[in-house]
Parts: C-alpha cells; structure tokens; sequence
C-alpha cells in the first residue's frame, strides 16, 4: 500500500504480512512512515493506493469502528470526561453489552493490567503508567483481531519503560491476540518482538526475526540501525560449498558463508564488534592463522574499560577503523587493558562475518514457512 | 574557664536593629489597597443603589430620594400587564435567539475549526463584522431590510436580529474551546467501535460543552438587554429594555430597580452554578480503597 500527503509519500509501496498472535514490531527512525502505515491499518488514514486485508477480508474501505482493530494512541487519547470504569466499558457499551457482562468484563480487564480498584478515577488522576494501562484495558476488552499500538511505552520514564516491556508481552502471551507495535527504539523492538520490520523513509528495509536483523543484516541501515556494526568493502575471489573468499583491498582473504554472496563482484562485509577477539601482537607471534578463523591486524587507538567489556578501536594498515567489545572474562583486571598503540590480530569465525551485496537476492531460509494463514496483509 | 563553659553567650547574635519604615513606603504601601477599593466602589456602587432603591416606597413617579422601606413594590409588579407583558417577550426573544445563534454558531465554530474549505479565511473575517459594526448601523440596516421586504415587523424580526449580533459571539467562543480539542479523542471513540453520531454525542460535546453554555450564556445576556437594534426591528412589540427607556423618560419607577435586582439575582446564580460546576470537575477524588 502507499499513502501520499500531497506532495509527500510518506509509505511508499509497502507490503506486509503478520501472523495471527504474533507480536510484529515497525520500527524505524522518526518520520519513517512507521505511525501513517499503523493509521492505514485502524482505518484513520485513507490508502492512496493498494488495499489491507484483515484475515480474508478486504477491510481497506471499512470506517475504524468497523474495523475488527483496536489502538492504543500514541498519548493514550483517554477520554478525560469519563471514569477509568467507563473508558474501558466505552467499546462495550457501543455494541450494547448487557450490563452485568460490562461490570465482569471491566473487572477482569484492571485485573489483568493490574489497576483494581481504580474504576471511579479520572484520567487525570493517574500516573502516566497507569493511564497506559487502562489505554491498553480499553482496547483488549473488545477482544480485537488485532491491537495496534504506536509508541505505547514512547512517555514513560526508562524504569517504567522496562517495566511494561515485560508487562506488554506478558499480556499477549496471555490473551494471544496478535499486537502490531510502532517504535523507534530498537532494544525495545528486539526484546519483545517475535518478528520486526526495520522501515525507512515509507519503504522496509528488511523484515525477519530479532536474531535474524541483527546476525544477518542486509543493508548498511539495518547493519547501523539495529546496534553497532564493522563495515569493510570487498571483493569476491572465490567460493567452494560453505564459503565464499572475498579479497579487501590492501589483500587481505576474509571468508563469509557462501550463501550470502549472490554473484555481485563487489560487496561489503560486515561483522559484529561483540564476535571479535582481540590478541597482542609480539615479535614472535607467528603469521600462521588457523584456516577456519577471519583474521586482521591493526593497531589500538582507543581502549576503554567500561567494566564488563573494553571497547577498543582498531585501525587496520588501509585505513578502515573497528570497534570491538572484549569481554573482560579472565579475573585479570584492568591491567589486562591493551594500551594504545599496541599490534593487534583481530579474528572471528568466518559463519558470524555478513555480507551486504548491491543486489542481495532471497534469503537462504527462514523467510519460507507461513503455514498459517497471515492475519493482516497490507 | 568559665568562657568555654558558656560558649552560646559569645554566639548569640547582635540584636538586628528595627528599621522604621520611611514615610514614603508607607504611603506606597497603602495605595494599592485604596486604589482596589475605589475600584470596587465605581463598579458595585451603582447596583447597591439600584437594589436599595428596588425597597423605596417614593411618593410620587420619582424614586430618587429615600423615603422608607417597602416590599409592595415586588409584589405589585406581577399583577401589571404593561411590565410583565415586555419582560416576557423579552425572555421569549433571549430564550429563541439564545437556542438557534448556539446550534448556528457551533455548528460554524466547528466547521471553521475543522475543515480545510474555500473561502474559510473570508468567513473567519466575515464573524467579526456584525461585532465591529456600529449597533445604531445594524439596526438602520435592518430595518430597511426589512421595510423593503415588506416584512410585518413583530417578534420574529427581533428574533432574527438577535440571532445575527449573537451568532458571531458564539462562534468566537466556542472556536476557542474547539481549538484545544484533541482529535485523537475521537479517534479513539471510532477505534472503540462509535459512529460519527455516537463520536458527537458520547465524547466531541461533552467536552465542548463548557464552551458552548459560555456562548449559550453570553448570547442570553446580549440579547435580554438590547436596546438600540431592538427599537428599530420591534414593530409595535415592547421588549424589557424598550419599556425601560419609555418610561424613565418620565422618572424612573421602582418597578425599573425591582426588575434590575432581579436579572442581578439571576446572573448572580448562573455565575455560581457555572464556578460550582467547574470546581466539580477538577475536585480529586480519594486514592481507591483508603
Ligand atoms: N497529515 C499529514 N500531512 C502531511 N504529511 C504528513 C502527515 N502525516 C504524516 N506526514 C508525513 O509523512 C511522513 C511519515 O510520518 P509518520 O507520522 O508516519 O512518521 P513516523 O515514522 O511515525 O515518525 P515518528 O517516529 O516521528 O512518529 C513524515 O514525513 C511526515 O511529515
Ligand atoms: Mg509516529
């Protein structure tokens, strides 16, 4: 689907498809299109074209209140007139809900979100955790298909924040509706989502499973955006069954799993700072690497100890600079901190090295199996 | 050593000598308090003295001099046709004008507000005019209008007049309650499963309401005591004010002072209902369960 403002194309042919009781997260930088794409799914924003189903049903045209979604707004939107009791029961009295099932219904719902007790206050006397949850009590108990959240946990203070991470999840797992959740905090996007679409300027970038955006990148935005990574230009030299052999420019052979290169001749590769180990070079450390290990030399020129890791940066003989996390695992102390300067050997198994191609073909797998039948297609 | 056996002796602080206030911060310190008070005076002098007078008992037509208390004056004034006649029509014409320059002016208020439409900046500028325009204009404008028109000139016409001037208060009023809206309210009404209606009904006007009884009353006010566009659009119907003006031509009668407490009266209680209503909303309630 696309959706113009004028002259701003702010989603720009975005397909996407979410299982039903998955926690799906779009996460993005500001101003990506991540909240107008989650508005085209609740129906507040008209679709300039292309169309959303929810299940098998073209629900593009339908208004919001025919709509078999719920959100929880961005600033919770809790109607300040009414009572926390009310507010939930707002959706139920709509479709005439007998009175006694509204009162059962309520009650269970600040049960779940842990607010017993608070039905007569109004939102104005509630903390802004509290008014999130019965934002969220509000839209669970009309048991929707799907519950779209855009940046529900954005106002809370980091502590609260973690805190209703874990709250969230454990109130889908509980009820196993599937949630579409808007964020622009990748560390929140990883620790909750089953499955994460990384957008950027109206278009995903890559779509795939916490582990699989973070070990297997495939573009530099993704590679930069979801933590830190090292990027090295390369070509391709060769391959066999498991590996291809890229050549850096100053000549150095690196090795990635061959399943990654597609028969561009020029690619970058990366690799995560926390895969590198760090050795000192001396005088007597052989050249011989072990034939299944990445290696490169440099030189430290920064080291600092941040407790459990020490970051370096290490800069290669050709100029490219990289970061590394050692863990700090031998009870050695800060003593054992590299000085700057000092030679290094960076290795790494080549299966953690990625490859970012100029034209990256399908998946090796992983990507296949929707044996479900997806719950939201747009 | 005695000296360090009393050591607070030597601490204590040198008495801090009074210092006499100069003539001048005196001076400057009563003045706010006279000037409020001379203020307060200006404003509420001329309604004590209309109540006052609304318990004269004068001699003649002229209730200028105090003669002695009375209360006859309060219970005559029901059995008189030629006061309570215009004191209805003009309740008559401040209760209709009230009801349709509300609905009217809301209904522009929010359409202004809310809607991108061709000629929206013309019509922003367009509301002020009736509030710019001289009342004495108004009202030479309208009763030409309404000669040319062959239009019977009666209550109606007041009404229509009325609702003019009142209309552009009440859009003024209520586009500044609908500005602060939240859109997102709404939002959430229909993703909670409320038509437009229900959206209006359950959650857009109660929230708006505050504004729109601010215009309601205001329109009210405006209207119950017109005068000037009143006398040329009335035909041959008296309204309150009209009355008033006729007959303190002559000397004014008690009966004038005894409708003024009145309408002061009543004021007085839409005010209090208006605070007590705010306060009501803002009041916490107690934490749950203590
Ligand atoms: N009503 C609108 N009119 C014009 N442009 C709009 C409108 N709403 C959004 N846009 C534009 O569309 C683009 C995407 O906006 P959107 O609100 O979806 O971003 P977002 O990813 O949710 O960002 P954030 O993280 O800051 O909330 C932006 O460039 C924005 O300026
Ligand atoms: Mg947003």
């Amino acid at each position: 689907m696309t959706k113009r403002f004028g002259d701003v194309v702010a989603v720009d042919d975005l397909s996407l498809e979410v299982k039903p009781g998955e926690f799906f997260a779009l996460l993005g930088p500001s101003g990506c299109g991540k909240t107008t794409t989650l508005r085209m799914i609740g129906g507040f924003e008209e679709v300039t074209s292309g169309s959303v189903y929810l299940g098998d049903t073209d629900v593009t045209d339908l208004p919001p209140f025919k709509r078999a979604t719920n959100t929880v707004f961005q600033n919770y939107a809790l109607f300040p007139h009414l009572t926390v009791f009310e507010n939930i029961a707002f959706g139920l009295r709509r479709r005439k809900t007998p009175t006694n099932e509204i009162r059962h219904q309520v009650a269970f719902m600040l049960k779940l979100v842990e607010l017993p007790g608070y039905e007569d206050r109004k939102p104005n006397q509630l903390s802004g955790g509290q008014q999130q949850r019965v934002a969220l009590a509000r839209a669970l108990v009309n048991n929707p298909r799907v519950l779209l959240l855009d940046e529900p946990l954005g106002a809370l203070d980091l502590k609260l924040r973690k805190q209703m991470q874990v709250e969230l999840k454990r109130i889908q797992s509980e009820i196993g509706i599937t949630f579409i959740f808007v964020t622009h905090d990748q560390e929140e996007a990883m620790t909750m989502s089953d499955r994460i679409a990384v957008m950027r300027a109206g278009r995903i970038e890559q779509l795939g499973q916490p582990e699989e955006l973070y070990e297997r990148p495939r573009t530099d935005f993704v590679a930069g955006f979801l933590g830190v990574s090292n990027l090295i230009d390369a070509d391709v030299a060769g391959r066999d069954e498991r590996f291809a052999t890229l050549r850096l420019d100053g000549g150095t052979l690196l090795r990635a799993p061959a399943a990654y290169v597609n028969g561009a001749p020029r690619v970058r590769l990366g690799v995560r700072p926390e895969k590198l180990r760090v050795i000192a070079l001396n005088d007597d450390t052989g050249d011989s690497v072990d034939a299944d290990t990445n290696a490169l030399d440099g030189t430290v020129l920064d080291a600092s100890y941040i407790g459990v890791s020490t970051q370096y940066l290490v800069e290669t003989p050709d100029g490219h600079k990289l970061t590394v996390y050692a863990q700090n695992l031998e009870t050695s102390g800060a003593g054992e901190v590299l000085a700057d300067g000092q030679r290094v050997r960076l290795t790494w198994k080549p299966q953690h090295t990625f490859v970012i191609g100029p034209a990256i073909g399908p998946m090796p797998a992983g990507d296949a199996e929707l044996e479900e039948e997806p719950q939201v297609h747009a | 050593m005695t000296a360090t056996a009393f050591p607070a002796a030597t601490d204590r602080p040198e008495p801090v000598p009074i210092r006499r206030p100069t003539v001048g911060a005196r001076i400057s310190r009563l003045v706010l308090p006279v000037f409020t008070g001379v203020a307060v005076l200006y404003l509420f002098l001329p309604i004590a003295v209309m109540i006052a007078f609304s318990f004269n008992d004068p001699a003649g037509r002229q209730n200028i001099t105090w003669q002695g208390f009375t209360l006859r004056n309060y219970v005559d004034l029901w059995g008189r046709p030629d006061i309570t006649g215009p004191m209805v029509n003009s309740l008559i014409v401040a209760v209709v004008a009230t009801l349709i320059s509300t609905t009217l002016g809301t209904l522009i208020g929010m359409a202004l507000t809310r809607y991108e439409f061709k000629g929206r900046t013309g019509l922003n500028l367009l509301i002020f005019i009736p509030m710019a325009t001289p009342e004495i204009i108004m009202g030479a404008s309208l009763l030409s209008l309404f000669v040319s028109a062959g239009v019977q000139r009666d209550l109606t016409t007041i009404v229509i007049a009325h609702v003019m001037f009142n209309i552009s208060y009440v859009v003024v009023t209520v586009r500044a309650r609908i500005a602060g809206f939240n859109r997102a309210l709404e939002e959430a009404a229909m993703d909670l499963g409320a038509n437009e209606w229900t959206t209006f009904r359950k959650v857009t006007f109660p929230l708006i309401f505050p504004g729109i009884l601010a215009a309601a009353l205001l329109a009210f006010a405006l209207s119950i005591d017109d005068y000037v566009i009143t006398l040329f659009v009335a035909g041959r119907s008296i309204t309150f004010p009209l009355w008033v003006f006729g007959v303190s031509r002559l000397g004014v009668p008690p009966e004038v002072n005894v409708l003024g407490t009145l309408i002061f009266v009543v004021a007085l209680v839409f005010i209090a209902v208006q605070i007590w209503s705010q306060r009501r909303a803002i009041v916490a309630r107690p934490e749950p369960g203590t």
